[in-house]
């Protein structure tokens, strides 16, 4: 009778242990680290970043190599390095006082608000990639292919900005919308060989990854696809100006409506997750797929759509990206965005709230690196660094417990008491 | 060797674990510790074993005090412990396993396996272990991984051992092996502290009986205290053992499974071709020792394993290729064998698992969006009506204890106006307070109506509940018996022997007057095959 199960994984012993690993390092992500160690970890990060800045500073290497004649000047050296570096990121970042000087004498208000729009402009394909991770990680499911679901949104609301015409307002919702659904049937398709075969989701990511990147490649050099007619780059035909997101102010890369596109899905999915059926249901299946079966829930069902959804969010981050600031499609377009979105997810513990926040700070850091490497001989890669060093310092919370002298949370010892023969 | 705790107390915050706990052990004695399940049995014998170090109080060893602050102290001291959970290398053998951590070398650093071998086979034989020092662990039954653990601890003269819920993990079959082996432990001058929460088992083997209630020592009582008396020392009122039902008055047909067959392992069946019918207002016990096909039964009523033959309805209501929602929806209630990786998600709350298998119904759904008024209101009434002890409905289960977790599940199941209660252990592992509550609940749903299946490998617990009784062995129902068949007959049906062959409606287990009353197929006279079975059924069955 019911030998046609769905999918072999129901029930089978191997489904059910990758499963509850998954639920380990997910809990372990979700709930390891309280907001006081995440914010540590981010201190921990600036102050290591602020000496490998020092110290990669041929002027303040010198001053060391002669710390015993001067020693002052060693070390003040090093924190005008440091802190100049520092300064010139907020600067670019959040505000520079010079804007705001000008401005009282006659100087452009909006100006101002340069470096912000800047963050927000940064931080818009992160919030929406970061969101992408951050559900299938509720679900229990690793995400790994935000990357490739943003080039499928890519593709299709490039194609969709060039090729068609339509009314303003339609045309954006219309490119918008087939970005989803551009990223969505990528992430479909994984969650339905999930379902289906067992497949684990880490290693149809990542496969898909390559076979996006290449897809990208072949379209744009194919000129009866992507390419620019003439073009022998990589490179697609200009959007139509309907297609484009509204900017704020200035021109790129200040910030556009794709920024309030990703505030808007953060709320969206908060709702979903908390307050409806559909997120309780993928919090059950994350939290204890076993339990979610016997309630009744369809396990399977759950890793679908949530793939469906993951894939759409990533997905509307490539078409943020296309349709806002670069305006056309090229091979180097989808950049780092779906890895700094599992990134971004790990640092927001997988909430809509703690992903924007997450996203706003990897957007500063970008915005302020590249006006540090202007400013300063300091070269913006240093970024780079500092958001690996807040990764580490966040995964390893015993670290930061033990480098700041924290006490566990829980109360000691009723729960961790060891048992063994020979401790 | 004689072993003195005095006044230990032990605080965990607010919570005082110990509270100047008295607890002396004579040479030769095996002293049985004997509380519900947070009463502060472990945390003492975690003192004594120095992984934790007591607030208060002091240890000695034959009138000397000693300072145990480590296991390694312990082991010095003369203390073993066997833990609940075993602590062996899988991929190891047994000599491998009892030697690591005291490894004997000949020249060149060279292990001495022989020697180990010696040992263990010497100890083995002295003792009555029957354990092969050559076996791979991981290829050993739970009850000889036991006796493992416990040569570790007597490979290192250990003159006190304690034992921490060890029958927890057994057969009633190695329950009684391991009683004989402690016997053999006492004979041989060593005394034994065994901690346990199960009434029978204390009486069967302990020859004195402390009582531990949060914390404190309520009463030190001979074995041949009464099962009453006991249990209101331990969970500090008069308890009733048995809950009282009256006879029942099954109506129709309400849960009828036909030729059921799951497909197992290496091609044998799980389950095969199981068949009973259970009436509207009847329990169903399904007997059998863990391991027979119960689990599997359980999940493919449920519709969570894929089964080959056969077919299940609810009130006349086909339900085999239901997915499990739907079954559900027809009325099933159903309270798993594993309530934490089964029944419950742990991180969720109270209120969240109370509603886990309705969320998406009225009144804690429109549409999709979840009523979460709805849901606390419910979460509220329920905590209350069942007795739910926790800090507030937002609490996560994971963070309640055992009985409480059972009782979040039961109020859930028994809330929806079910058909059909399908209960594999449900009181495993819960102290006699909840078990209590729950076999309450659960007559309460038999009086309103409601078929019941219970399955348990406890007899007391068969006993206690069922109006009528199946034994399943090796997949297949061996028999049906009312429940004034004796635990002797049970036993036999259990260990596969006296069964009723491949008819298994023989019985005619549907003639309400037939289940109720005398069965002349059950023999109450001595019978072979009973002499050959561990008469552990005995100890837990029927006064």
């Amino acid at each position: 009778m019911s030998a046609e199960q769905p999918g072999p994984a129901a029930g089978g012993p191997s489904a059910r242990r990758t499963a509850t690993l998954n639920h380990t390092i997910v809990s372990a992500i979700v709930e390891g680290s309280p907001t006081v160690v995440t914010f540590l970890a981010i201190l921990a990060a600036v102050v290591l970043g602020g000496l490998l800045i020092a110290f990669s500073d041929p002027t303040v290497l010198h001053a060391w190599s002669t710390f015993f004649a001067d020693p002052g000047n060693a070390f003040a050296l090093a924190w005008d390095a440091a802190s100049g570096a520092y300064v010139a990121m907020f600067e670019g970042a959040i505000v520079n006082p010079h804007t705001v000087a000008a401005a009282f004498h006659g100087g452009s208000v909006g100006a101002i608000f340069y470096p912000l729009s800047q963050t927000a402009s940064n931080a818009t394909p992160l919030i929406l990639t970061g969101l992408s991770v951050a559900i299938a990680f509720r679900a229990g499911l690793f995400n790994i292919g935000a990357a490739g679901q943003w080039v499928g949104g890519a593709i299709v609301a490039t194609y969709l900005g060039f090729a068609v015409n339509l009314p303003p307002v339609v045309h954006l919702i219309v490119c918008l919308l087939g970005g989803f659904a551009g990223g969505a049937v990528i992430g479909w398709l994984v969650g339905e060989l999930k379902a289906r075969t067992g497949a684990h989701e880490v290693i149809v990511t990542i496969m898909l990854n390559y076979i996006m990147y290449n897809l990208l490649s072949f379209l744009l050099s194919t000129p009866t696809a992507l390419q620019e007619p003439g073009q022998s780059n990589l490179i697609s035909p200009n959007l139509a100006a309907n297609a484009r997101l509204p900017h704020a102010g200035g021109p790129p890369p200040q910030v556009d409506l794709g920024f309030l596109v990703g505030i808007a899905a953060a709320v969206g999915l908060w709702w979903l997750l908390s307050r409806s059926t559909v997120g309780f249901q993928f919090r059950a299946v994350g939290a204890n797929p076993s339990a979610a079966r016997s309630a009744g829930m369809d396990v399977e069902r759950s890793w679908v759509l949530v793939m469906l959804l993951a894939g759409g969010l990533a997905g509307l981050g490539g078409a943020a990206v296309i349709l806002g600031p670069l305006q056309q499609l090229t091979f180097n377009s989808y950049g780092t965005y779906g890895f700094d979105g599992i990134t971004v997810a790990l640092l927001g513990r997988a909430s809509p709230l703690g992903v924007v926040l997450a996203a706003l700070l990897f957007g500063a850091l970008h915005a302020g690196g590249t006006n540090m490497e202007a400013a300063t001989q300091v070269p913006s890669d240093i970024v780079e660094v500092l958001q690996g060093l807040i990764v580490l310092f966040v995964a390893a919370p015993p670290l930061i417990r033990a480098m700041f002298r924290l006490r566990r949370a829980r109360a000691a010892g009723l729960e961790a008491v060891p048992k063994g023969w020979n401790p | 060797m004689k072993l003195e705790l005095t006044g230990i107390t032990k605080r965990f915050g607010s919570l005082v674990a110990n509270d100047h706990i008295d607890l002396t052990v004579e040479p030769g004695e095996i002293r049985a510790l004997l509380g519900e399940n947070g009463a502060g049995k472990t945390t003492l014998m975690n003192v004594l074993y120095g992984l934790v170090q007591p607030d208060e109080g002091e240890i000695r060893v034959d009138g000397k005090v000693v300072t145990i602050r480590s296991p390694k102290d312990a082991i010095a001291a003369k203390i073993g412990m066997v833990h609940q959970h075993f602590m062996l290398v899988p991929v190891f053998t047994v000599a491998e396993n009892v030697t690591l951590g005291m490894e004997r070398t000949k020249a060149l650093g060279l292990l001495d396996r022989r020697r180990a071998r010696r040992d263990v086979l010497a100890l083995s034989e002295r003792y009555g272990l029957d354990v092969n020092p050559d076996a791979y662990v991981e290829d050993l039954p739970v009850g000889v991984q036991q006796r493992v653990e416990i040569i570790k601890t007597l490979m290192r003269e250990a003159s006190v051992l304690v034992l921490d819920e060890p029958t927890s993990v057994l057969t009633p079959g190695e329950t009684e092996d391991l009683f004989r082996i402690m016997r053999e432990l006492r004979a041989g001058g060593r005394s034994i502290v065994f901690i346990s929460h199960k009434l029978k088992e204390v009486q069967a083997i302990a020859d004195t009986i402390t009582v531990i209630r949060r914390g404190k020592v309520v009463g030190e009582r001979p074995p041949t205290a009464t099962d009453a008396e006991l249990a209101a020392l331990m969970v500090g009122r008069a308890v009733q053992l048995r809950v009282s039902k009256t006879p029942a008055h099954p109506g129709d047909v309400m849960f009828d499974v036909r030729g059921l067959t799951v497909p197992g392992e290496h091609g044998k069946p799980a389950v095969d071709d199981v068949s009973f019918e259970v009436r509207a207002g009847e329990i169903l016990g399904v007997a059998g020792v863990q391991g027979n096909g119960q689990t599997e039964l359980c999940e493919a009523l449920m519709g969570l394993r894929p089964t080959a033959a056969g077919s299940v309805l609810v009130g006349g209501r086909d339900v085999s290729n239901m997915a499990p929602r739907e079954r559900l929806r027809a009325g099933i209630g159903y309270i798993p064998e594993d309530r934490q990786e089964d029944g419950l998600v742990g991180d969720f709350s109270v209120a969240d698992n109370l509603v886990l298998d309705v969320y998406d119904r009225k009144p804690f759904a429109s549409g999709i969006a979840l009523n979460l008024d709805a849901i606390q209101d419910n979460a509220v009434s329920r905590v209350a009506e069942f007795d739910v002890r926790t800090s507030s409905v937002a609490t996560p289960t994971s963070t309640l204890s055992g009985g409480n977790q059972q009782k979040v599940i039961v109020a859930r199941e028994v809330g929806r106006h079910l058909k059909v209660l399908l209960a594999s252990q449900p009181t495993r592992g819960l102290d006699v307070g909840s078990i209590e509550f729950v076999h309450r609940r659960i007559v309460e749903q038999r009086d309103q109506g409601v078929a019941v299946v219970i399955v348990s490998s406890e007899l007391d617990e068969i006993y206690a509940l069922a109006d009528r009784i199946a034994v399943m062995y090796e997949g297949k129902i061996t028999g049906f018996r009312p429940p004034t068949v004796s635990a002797d007959e049970l036993g036999m049906l259990m260990a596969g022997a006296g069964g009723d062959g491949a008819a298994p409606d023989a019985a005619d287990p549907l003639d309400p007057a037939a289940a109720g009353g005398l069965d002349p197929a059950a023999p109450d006279g001595p019978d072979p095959a009973g002499a050959e079975r561990p008469d552990s059924a005995a100890a837990d069955g029927q006064p």
